[in-house]
């Protein structure tokens, strides 16, 4: 479904801020794969789901969607294909507009804005049924402004309109870091169970070993820009948290021990 | 005694007198402010070009005029003079990264000498009432304000329609959050030279009108139109607010921003009455403007600010 062909990004180029974010990034995901994405801080995780999203030009490599070559195609273009959540709740929807506005203007991806109404009363009652779907009594609450949610609620919002057009890809970057322990497991349980009954090829990038265990078929571990463990069926569905702990130590010790990472440093 | 003789000159019936063509006039300048509501509330972007495209529009429509074309065809091609203007200032700000408020005072620059050029190089044009066949005068008030009144109101059916639009849910999703817009497959830059667009031709429309009521068209009217216009604004929201409160729908908010428009005028037509110095009106102008602005950033700062703490401080040593 995606393909990442050596993808190089370097922020900075030339400046003593200089920073290789990608470093020949090689990754391809098969339909319906549900990828969790672990590695320490700048590893390289989000600029991956950006340079996917395409939030700026990659230097080099390739991203293939679905078998279209999709590198030159600014991020607006690629948004028909791609759904996301962020990090920060309040990244993922407009808060001085309604609910439904909000998710009118999801439905929406790839197509033409013309002159239609925004809103059309058979969207509403559609839009009522799967905020149903999400049990937080946001059916009740479509004319409200999105900035009155909690961060939970919003949240759970953004991932309903990254999924009411069925995307090819599904892109989730720490959606739940910035909620609480409760609400957070409450969002993580909705993804699965959208990406599930989507059958959405999905990339979920975590801090939480458990959560990155416990959901999808898949895990990849990123540093330095690239891809340095990937695990996938039987094997994934057995790892536990100290295997996966074991395997980043050591890893990461393999890695600070190479003469390449000792000269940059 | 000399306080008695002030209040002794100043007459009743001269300041009621001065009302219709305060509302007028405020309707008028209520039209522009519609534009500006467009680009400093839904795109959340100052755009400067306003004062520029203001007089572009006045000093189109005169000119045409005289040269024998009908008035409404007249204002017509003024608010395509806008657009360009808007388009101007759009195109500088997204393909060549300069910052909007400076991109907006770029174009209103240089359309000082574009205006002059189209004045045939006179800083001011007569449009005599007498020799053309206008929309409105300032000689026929109360016609004047219905005619204004007409066409600020279809504006704001027209705007209602259009912002409830997918086009333009898009480009108030642009001003509210242009990360996301993007994610959703908005073209963030297409929708901000949109709505400058858009705003500097209702801009013009009402520079074009402003013209012929007070007829004729001069090269500084529009100095200090971002201001009026922001003004307008903002005693709209103050007003409309205090009057529907949660009821305020974006018709209210545009409405009450035309009210706002006449508000102002009717506070200028007061300061006058009073015979306060015209020329400090510029002055009093901003200071409110710059007050009512102030206030959403002040009251947040009283709930969060390191001040409040160190009176608390204070309060726990005494």
């Amino acid at each position: 479904m995606l393909k990442l062909e050596s993808i190089f990004k370097t922020f900075n180029k030339g400046t003593i801020n200089e920073k290789q974010a990608l470093a020949g990034l090689s990754l391809h995901l098969n339909p319906g794969d549900f990828v969790t994405v672990i590695g320490g801080n700048g590893a390289g995780k989000s600029t991956m789901l950006n340079a996917v999203a395409g939030v700026w030009p990659v230097d080099s490599g390739r991203v293939i969607l679905d078998g279209e070559d999709i590198t030159a195609k600014p991020e607006h273009k690629r948004a028909e294909f791609i759904g996301r959540v962020f990090q920060d709740p309040m990244m993922g929807t407009a808060p001085n507009m309604q609910l439904e506005e909000n998710l009118a203007l999801a439905v929406r991806r790839g197509e033409r804005r013309g002159l239609r109404w925004a809103v059309t009363q058979a969207e509403r009652e559609e839009y009522r049924e799967k905020l149903r779907t999400l049990g937080l009594g946001l059916e009740d609450r479509m004319t409200a402004k999105v900035g009155l949610l909690s961060g939970g609620q919003r949240q759970a919002l953004t991932l309903l309109m990254a999924s009411l057009k069925k995307p090819k890809l599904l892109l989730l970057d720490e959606h739940t870091a910035a909620l609480d322990p409760a609400t957070a497991a409450k969002v993580l349980e909705l993804s699965d169970k959208i990406v599930s009954d989507d059958k959405l090829t999905t990339m979920m990038i975590t801090h939480n070993m458990k959560d990155a265990i416990e959901h999808g078929n898949r895990l990849i571990m990123m540093n330095q820009g690239k891809i340095i463990l990937d695990i996938s069926g039987e094997e994934k569905k057995h790892l536990t948290k100290h295997e996966l702990i074991d395997m980043f130590a050591q890893v990461a010790n393999t890695t600070l021990d190479s003469d390449e990472v000792l000269l940059s440093k | 005694m000399a306080v008695s003789a002030y209040f002794a000159s100043l007459s009743l019936l001269k300041l009621i007198k001065n009302v219709p063509g305060g509302i007028a006039q405020g309707l008028i300048w209520g039209l522009m402010a519609l534009g500006v509501l467009i680009t400093f509330r839904l795109l959340d972007v100052a755009d400067l070009t306003v004062d520029g495209s203001f007089t572009l529009g006045a000093a189109v429509t005169v000119m045409l005029i005289i040269a024998g074309w009908p008035a409404w065809l007249a204002l017509v091609i003024a608010v395509i003079a806008g657009i360009l203007a808007g388009l101007c200032t759009g195109l500088l700000h997204v393909k060549l990264g300069i910052p909007v408020i400076l991109a907006g005072i770029l174009t209103q620059f240089s359309l000082y000498s574009i205006n002059l050029r189209i004045m045939g190089m006179a800083a001011n044009k007569a449009l005599s009432v007498d020799k053309f066949n206008l929309l409105l005068s300032s000689r026929f008030i109360p016609s004047a304000i219905l005619t204004s009144l007409i066409i600020t109101l279809a504006l704001v059916i027209i705007f209602y329609w259009y912002f409830g639009t997918e086009q333009g849910s898009a480009l108030r999703a642009t001003g509210a959050n242009p990360a996301m817009s993007s994610a959703l497959g908005i073209d963030v830059g297409a929708m901000k030279v949109l709505g400058l667009s858009l705003s500097n031709g209702v801009v013009a429309l009402s520079g074009g009108l402003m013209s012929q009521y007070q007829g004729f068209a001069d090269i500084n009217m529009g100095r200090g139109a971002i201001v009026i216009g922001l003004a307008a604004v903002i005693i709209g929201e103050v007003l409309g607010k205090a009057i529907l409160g949660r009821h305020l729908n974006f018709f209210g908010s545009m409405s009450f921003v035309v009210i706002g428009g006449i508000v102002y005028y009717l506070v200028v037509v007061l300061v006058l009455w009073l015979k306060l110095n015209s020329n400090d009106l510029k002055l009093i102008t901003a200071v409110i403007v710059a007050l009512f602005l102030a206030v959403p950033y002040l009251r947040e700062q009283r709930k969060t600010s390191f001040k409040r703490l160190r009176v608390k401080e204070d309060s726990r040593h005494a």
